[in-house]
């Protein structure tokens, strides 16, 4: 596994003003994630988490400190630099897996390559499947969201993230709408990317079950890193998977 | 050699030109607006609905001011737009004012001067009248006889139903020959007959029936005007009135446009030949149909006008429906915009894409509002019998004005959706 950093984020404060008061979201986050590491992010609600994965994801501006994603300093960026950064270095996963309705899957996979105009529509389409096929689900390139399950919606999500190759896939609660066995599936799939094809990914969550399956936790409260741990032991999704009681059938 | 190679480096450049990430990002952004348009085939389509009804409102309503326009203007030629009328004046006579009725100055000499020396004049006839009592058998009819020239037909638009009109030869001769009008028919030949070899009297002279007058019905002014016989102009001259002048002098010019200056070319001609001093005032009179002309087109145009007006506003109501459901879409569709900026949509991409789409609708609208529109025209002329004229102008302006008013009514919404901010658009419930 190489060891360069993918982000560095140096006393990261975030302030917002609510009428006459001034709301510190963020007060001081310092922490590094470097290629191939499964990071998740934990933490209570009003802990932080959303503003420090608006931040992670380019949505948002620190009012102070330093965040470098892949080198590049995200603080005196434009809007529209803004919104390159994000189509080329990080690939969103998010808890509504927020697929466009009547839009087949390998549609869906191909929208962040649409904002890409260096690709052309065979490169567009051939990637696009290879993402789908990463996901397993080659074959239901051709099916609306409404034709697949949640954890197929959300595995169409996550090809959509992989397929502009980005340094970083950023989850959100990405297992929040699943029970227990999808979110497995998920997890296996996240740890497949991670272990097999050295995907770097950040995962926001409050489930510790879920955090179990990743090398590293970063825990917030109060706007402030609390802990900061690697894990020793991984979870292997898979197994959790096959540990779990055979499907009920009604 | 050097084709092959300049043929190469210009294929290149097409190349190059092709893949220019602008050209590329403007092809994905069509394709992008397509795509969001094919999701809500429903919605597009009754969006479109507006702009489709307010185009086709558009062409259908000039088409059918156009066509009556039109109509009006060949019904006036058919009545012969371009005729000019000469008449005698009033003239002063010893300090007395003599009425143009009474007052005699027209004479061969005026019409044939007219017919050689006059470039904008292509016919030229002169008109001898009389009232008298027709008679045939047992019955008989109070009618007009009027003298003229074969070229008088041509000059009135005059078409012989039946039977010849007559010759120049009638005319050297003053033959004693005629042609009906369709009123003189009816009261003399009530049963139907052909007249034509019939021999009428006019008074005490008798006429042979060589034709009969195509129906005219009546003139703008209320005259029955086919109720007429028609004769060479010296038969009426030599053997009835007994006289060298004529009533009136009727000539057409050789196209509407020139009757101006036919008008004043006759004028110059009959004052040579009257002898008139440059101080005299005219002892005739000149007239065109020219203000009538005017006055009926001007009441087409104010037509015309009318309906594009009220069309026109459909076209604009249509406009507002695009502005309104594209808010509405952009309401709906927030969660879906605050994707596409994460995933690295700009401002600017999602203007544009809102933009295309609001314009793809109308002018798709617009295509099948043209093809509706003269559909519907063709349609109308059909069915009612309306004449209906589709102008390409009244096409390519109403085009226009709905691939504007996808611009102008899309701007806004375009615009609010461009400027949300991704982390509230993608939390949007």
């Amino acid at each position: 596994m190489s060891s360069n950093k993918i982000l560095e984020l140096q006393q990261i404060k975030r302030e917002f003003v609510m009428g006459t008061e001034i709301v510190r979201a963020l007060k001081g986050v310092s922490f590094d994630v470097f290629s191939g590491e499964f990071v998740t992010i934990m933490g209570s609600s009003g802990s932080g988490k959303t503003t420090l994965l608006n931040i992670l994801g380019c949505l948002d501006k620190p009012t102070s400190g330093n965040y470098l994603l892949d080198g590049v300093n995200v603080s005196g960026l434009s809007r529209n630099e803004l919104a390159r950064l994000r189509n080329h270095k990080i690939g969103f996963v998010f808890q509504a897996y927020n697929l466009l309705p009547r839009t087949s899957a390998l549609e869906n996979v191909e929208l962040p390559l649409f904002y890409n105009p260096e690709l052309s529509g065979q490169e567009r389409r051939d990637r696009a499947l290879g993402a789908l096929q990463s996901v397993n689900l080659a074959d239901r390139e051709h099916h609306t969201p409404s034709q697949l399950s949640g954890g197929q919606q959300q595995r169409v999500a996550i090809a959509r993230a992989l397929v502009n190759h980005p340094v970083m896939i950023l989850a959100d609660e990405a297992t929040g709408n699943l029970d227990t066995r999808t979110s497995y599936e998920i997890m296996a799939l996240m740890q497949e990317l991670n272990q097999q094809e050295g995907k770097t990914i950040v995962f926001v969550t409050h489930e510790p079950d879920i955090a179990a399956f990743s090398s590293r936790t970063v825990m917030l409260r109060d706007g402030k890193v609390v802990k900061d741990s690697k894990n020793e032991n991984v979870r292997s999704a898979k197994e959790a998977l096959a540990a779990l009681p055979p499907a009920e059938d009604y | 050699m050097y084709a092959q190679r300049k043929r190469h480096w210009q294929h290149c450049l097409l190349l190059k030109i092709i893949n220019q990430p602008d050209i590329m990002s403007a092809i994905n952004l069509i394709m992008i607006a397509l795509k969001a348009l094919q999701r809500n085939k429903l919605r597009a389509f009754l969006t479109m609905l507006g702009i489709i009804i307010g185009v086709a409102a558009v062409i259908a309503m000039v088409a059918i001011g156009q066509g009556s326009k039109e109509s009006i203007q060949a019904q006036l030629s058919s009545m012969g737009s371009n005729m000019i009328t000469v008449l005698p004046s009033s003239n002063v006579s010893g300090g007395v004012r003599i009425g143009g009725d009474s007052y005699q100055s027209l004479t061969l000499v005026d019409v044939l001067a007219i017919q050689k020396n006059a470039q904008y004049v292509s016919a030229v006839s002169p008109v001898a009248s009389t009232k008298g009592q027709a008679i045939y058998g047992a019955l008989n009819w109070p009618t007009t006889l009027q003298g003229v020239a074969p070229s008088y037909f041509d000059i009135r638009k005059l078409t012989v139903n039946d039977g010849v009109s007559f010759s120049d030869a009638d005319v050297t001769t003053a033959a004693k020959v005629c042609l009906l009008g369709q009123t003189v028919i009816n009261n003399l030949f009530p049963s139907g007959e052909s007249p034509v070899g019939k021999v009428i009297r006019l008074g005490s002279i008798p006429l042979q029936v060589i034709g009969t007058l195509a129906p005219k019905g009546q003139s703008s002014f209320g005259q029955d005007q086919d109720d007429i016989i028609l004769t060479p102009y010296t038969t009426v001259q030599k053997r009835i009135l007994a006289t060298i002048y004529f009533q009136s002098i009727y000539a057409s010019a050789v196209s509407e446009g020139t009757s101006d200056k036919a008008t004043n070319e006759i004028i110059d001609i009959l004052r040579t030949t009257h002898r008139l001093r440059p101080a005299d005032e005219n002892n005739f009179q000149v007239r065109t149909m020219e203000e009538l002309i005017k006055t009926l087109s001007s009441t087409t145009s104010l037509l015309t006008i009318l309906l594009t007006a009220i069309a026109g506003i459909s076209l604009i109501i249509g406009g507002i429906g695009i502005m309104n459901i594209m808010y509405v879409s952009v309401t709906e569709r927030t969660r879906e915009i605050g994707l596409r900026m994460s995933i690295g949509a700009r401002g600017i991409d999602i203007l544009m894409q809102f933009l295309v789409e609001a314009i793809l609708i109308s002018v798709t609208g617009g295509i099948i509002g043209v093809i509706l529109g003269i559909t519907s025209a063709q349609v109308i002329t059909l069915t009612l019998g309306w004449p209906t004229l589709v102008s390409e102008s009244s096409i390519v302006l109403s085009f226009v004005v709905c691939a504007f008013t996808g611009v102008f009514f899309g701007y806004y919404p375009a615009q609010a959706a461009s400027r949300l901010d991704p982390i509230e658009a993608l939390r949007y419930e």
